[in-house]
């Protein structure tokens, strides 16, 4: 132990050493600890308790899920090598043989089994995914079956979100809810980890540093050369630029987007840029007979299709990519991105911007000196989400509507609009599953049991569209579910229901030595890591 | 005696009182922690539950009697957000704040004094006057400012010194500390110069002041016809008799130096209780930024009362008057 400390000793001295005299020397010793950094921290190292985009990225560096997405986000085999669906409802698969977790404990049958009914939990957050899964089933030691509600068509990208855990060790720590508000103590999965991940949680200190070492033991092939890494959070956007600066950070998540720029002309460092899969649209409410929050009374002026249009005349997306996004991101028509399955470029057809049609749509409607209505906005979810409503308000002024805007915090934000109390909101939705049903399921579809129209707060509401979605939920022709959801985003797209202004991209900035896989869902993984 | 410290204890009980009850009722307008909590799919009941589970149901003066009863006894409950208990949370990051305000506080000390008495004695000169200019930046500047600039200058540009955290730190018990270790004090410099530059500069307008006015008194212009050295005069007698409000204010301010940690902390990513409130005011944690606020309310209380202890043994008119209205 002593000895390979006083090693370790000196191996930093040598590589210490090696920078003073030949950097290349160092660069060959001690280059495999990779840094990087984003403005939060993980909430939690549980894998079944926080479904959030960062928790989720350091979750999958030590926990594995039974079919994991590749660097291109199609679906790979992980810790299931193979799957057939035996009947509609059941999905048999064929665990991999000889995976160990990180205490060691063989991986079997028992531990999916396990996991499912875990993360099936009223206090999991991952419900999304288990959406439609009933039950968990082991056959014998390698082999699970899935047993589905009806015919699932996302399952496969349903379980890409559900990391397995080792049974035993749960039991052993009492870890068998993801989260109890009652037990008063803290749950000890919040900050131990055994996964079967490429990386083994070393240190975790909350809002200080997450350390993860890699595991000799993993069964899976590693790409890059990282054999350490160290998560840091850093709150303050400008300590976070210069730590990357100072090469203190080797990734930095969540540059901000007015720096880019800047650091784009640093010879040391690099932007990657990619497309994430959120939409940000707006929308308004077009259910009541009366806004809450408008000039106008008795009536709802939103609900005049000739108001809406001219709304979607006036609003000039591709001015907000170019002056708010400066550039980082993709103006679009659709409400679900490129990389989602179902996505044609039939549906991307934009209104023209024309003013003059729009003050006539206006006038038409009754409305020739506009309106006041106010817009609710988060400040601090989505990249630039304030400085986006502003714009529009700008926009929309030309048109006489006056809009008072009212943005707040995600915090006061989202409890405002999930309770209906709003005339008009900014969203981005993204996409998880990957799947377009996702999007028209609680975006598009009117409000009804389950799921459908859970995230629809503007009482858009259209029969046909709503068909549709039903008809997705079951169909599992993959052409046919294209054409379905091309149909339903038109519908939609007539109604003017929604304004769908762009695609949010994401950019990474780095070391210019430092080579990862940007994917659009955010998550980077230092399997694929190489620091030079 | 008795009297005036059973007064003063009553009343910083009251005080406590209200800071709790503005502290907890301060936390019905950010937001609703159990929509954070739940994913967006949670139904209505199952949001219910987790509220009743919390508390959150209950009526208002409920709610606060429990909070009190439990602060009292050192309970702040459940981190929202960390899932940890609240009291432990605070544990482990007073010391980062403790040992940033205490090197704070001693640079102004150490830097503020001399600064101050030369600027008092060669008031003159070029030195003293772009001295006296130079500390109107440091108590016109804001904090989270001259951090970034100093993170610009000797992180970024020179690259001496670290941008953000607290190097590697040594436990000690339930202490941890950065002071034993090289990358631990070089974590603490940068914080310690942007917390220290306010009370720089407040030192050194203070000593100079009551300096300059010692000097004026009647025992200055006697120790000078008894033929003392100025030095003597300076240091033995009129210096001595500057520092007492400066201690004075010192005290009070560490008070301050705790409490406006937050910005230096969240610049520094200072693994600080301010840091700690921050975040917790972004996630609605609740039980967490309540029991910051109380804490910061007792330091401050704390060292006032003994502050005011301290009024009562040193001026005696206070005995005499039995009032609490002098000090200084």
């Amino acid at each position: 132990m002593k000895l390979s400390a006083q090693l370790k000793q000196s191996v930093r001295a040598l590589a210490v050493a090696g920078v003073a005299s030949a950097s290349l020397i160092a660069a060959t010793v001690d280059a495999k600890t990779f840094r990087w950094a984003s403005q939060g921290d993980v909430l939690t190292m549980d894998p079944h308790s926080q479904n959030e985009g960062l928790n989720n990225t350091m979750s999958d560096h030590v926990y594995e899920p039974l079919v994991t997405r590749g660097k291109t986000m199609a679906l790979e085999p992980c810790l299931a090598v193979s799957w057939t669906q035996v009947n509609p409802t059941t999905l048999r698969l064929k665990l991999r043989d000889k995976v160990t977790f990180h205490n060691g404990a063989p991986f079997s049958a028992d531990d999916v089994v396990f996991s499912i009914t875990r993360a099936l939990e009223k206090t999991s957050d991952f419900s999304a995914y288990m959406q439609g899964i009933k039950e968990a089933k082991k056959i014998d030691n390698l082999t699970v079956e899935i047993i589905t509600n009806g015919p699932n068509p996302t399952l496969l990208d349903q379980l890409t979100e559900v990391r397995m855990m080792n049974r035993e060790w749960a039991v052993k720590f009492n870890a068998l809810k993801p989260q109890d508000y009652k037990n008063k103590e803290e749950t000890y999965t919040a900050r131990n980890a055994n996964g079967t991940g490429a990386f083994v949680l070393k240190a975790r200190e909350p809002d200080v540093k997450t350390v993860l070492v890699a595991n000799s033991n993993w069964w899976g092939k590693r790409e890059g050369d990282v054999n350490e890494v160290v998560y840091t959070p850093i709150k303050q956007d400008a300590t976070r630029v210069s730590a990357l600066i100072s090469g203190e950070i080797d990734l930095v998540l969540d540059p901000p987007v007015q720096d880019i720029g800047k650091l784009k002309e640093n010879k040391s460092l690099k932007i990657l840029e990619g497309n994430e899969n959120r939409t940000i649209f707006l929308n308004y409410d077009q259910g009541r007979n009366e806004l809450l929050y408008s000039s106008v009374k008795g009536k709802n002026p939103f609900k005049d299709i000739r108001v809406r249009q001219a709304m979607a005349h006036a609003i000039d997306a591709n001015a907000i990519r170019v002056s708010v996004m400066r550039g980082l991101a993709t103006t679009s028509m659709s409400m679900i991105a490129p990389q989602v399955r179902g996505y044609t470029k039939d549906v991307e057809k934009r209104w023209p911007l024309d003013l003059a049609k729009a003050k006539k749509l206006m006038a038409e409607a009754g409305y020739p000196n506009g309106f006041e209505v106010t817009l609710d906005c988060p400040n601090n979810r989505y990249i630039n989400d304030e400085k986006i409503c502003v714009a529009i308000s700008g926009m929309l002024a030309k048109i006489d509507i006056k809009i008072k805007l009212n943005s707040m915090p995600r915090a006061t934000y989202f409890p405002k609009i999930q309770t209906n109390d709003t005339s008009m909101y900014l969203l981005g939705w993204g996409v998880p599953t990957f799947d377009s049903l996702y999007t028209l399921q609680s975006i598009l579809r009117t409000k009804g049991a389950g799921g459908d129209g859970n995230w629809n707060f503007s009482g858009y509401s259209n029969p046909k569209l709503d068909a549709i979605v039903d008809q997705l939920k079951t169909e599992i022709d993959f052409k046919k579910r294209a054409d379905l959801t091309r149909d339903a985003l038109l519908l939609d797209q007539a109604d003017v229901g929604h304004i769908p202004l762009h695609h949010q991209v994401i950019p990474w900035a780095m070391r210019s030595n430092v080579t990862v896989v940007h994917r659009p869902d955010n998550r980077m993984h230092a399997k694929w890591a190489v620091v030079k | 005696m008795l009297a005036f410290i059973i007064r003063r204890l009553l009343q910083s009980v009251l005080v406590m009182v209200a800071v709790g009850f503005i502290a907890f009722s301060l936390f019905n307008f950010v937001g609703d922690p159990v929509s954070l909590m739940l994913p967006p799919e949670a139904t209505q009941s199952d949001r219910d539950e987790v509220r009743k589970s919390l508390g959150l149901d209950e009526p208002f003066y409920v709610q606060f009697g429990k909070f009190v009863g439990n602060a009292v006894q050192g309970n702040f409950g459940i981190s929202l957000r960390l899932g940890r208990p609240v009291s432990q949370l605070l544990i482990e990051r007073l010391p980062a704040t403790l040992e940033l305000a205490m090197t704070a506080a001693v640079i102004g000390l150490l830097v503020g004094i001399p600064v101050g008495v030369y600027t008092a004695l060669r008031r003159n000169s070029i030195l003293a006057k772009s001295l006296l200019t130079g500390s109107l930046i440091g108590v016109s500047l804001p904090n989270f400012l001259i951090g970034i600039f100093l993170i610009l200058i000797f992180a970024v540009w020179l690259g001496l010194l670290p941008s953000f955290g607290r190097g590697d730190v040594t436990k000690i018990g339930l202490w941890t500390t950065g002071l034993l270790t090289v990358t631990g004090l070089k974590a603490l410099v940068l914080p310690a110069i942007t917390l220290g530059l306010y009370p720089v500069t407040l030192i050194m307008r203070l000593v100079r002041s009551e300096m300059m006015e010692v000097l004026r008194t009647d025992y200055i212009k006697f120790a000078r016809a008894r033929g003392l050295s100025n030095n003597a005069v300076h240091f033995g007698h009129a210096l001595k008799n500057t520092l007492v409000p400066v201690i004075t204010i010192t005290g009070l301010q560490l008070g301050g130096l705790i409490a406006f940690a937050i910005i230096t902390e969240t610049v520094f990513q200072w693994p600080g209780m301010g840091l700690l409130f921050i975040q917790a005011v972004q996630f609605a944690d609740i039980p967490v930024m309540a029991a910051y606020l109380c804490l910061i309310g007792l330091i401050f209380v704390l060292i006032n009362l003994t502050v005011d202890m301290l009024y009562y043994t040193v001026d005696p008119r206070l005995r005499i008057s039995g009032s609490a209205a002098g000090g200084h």
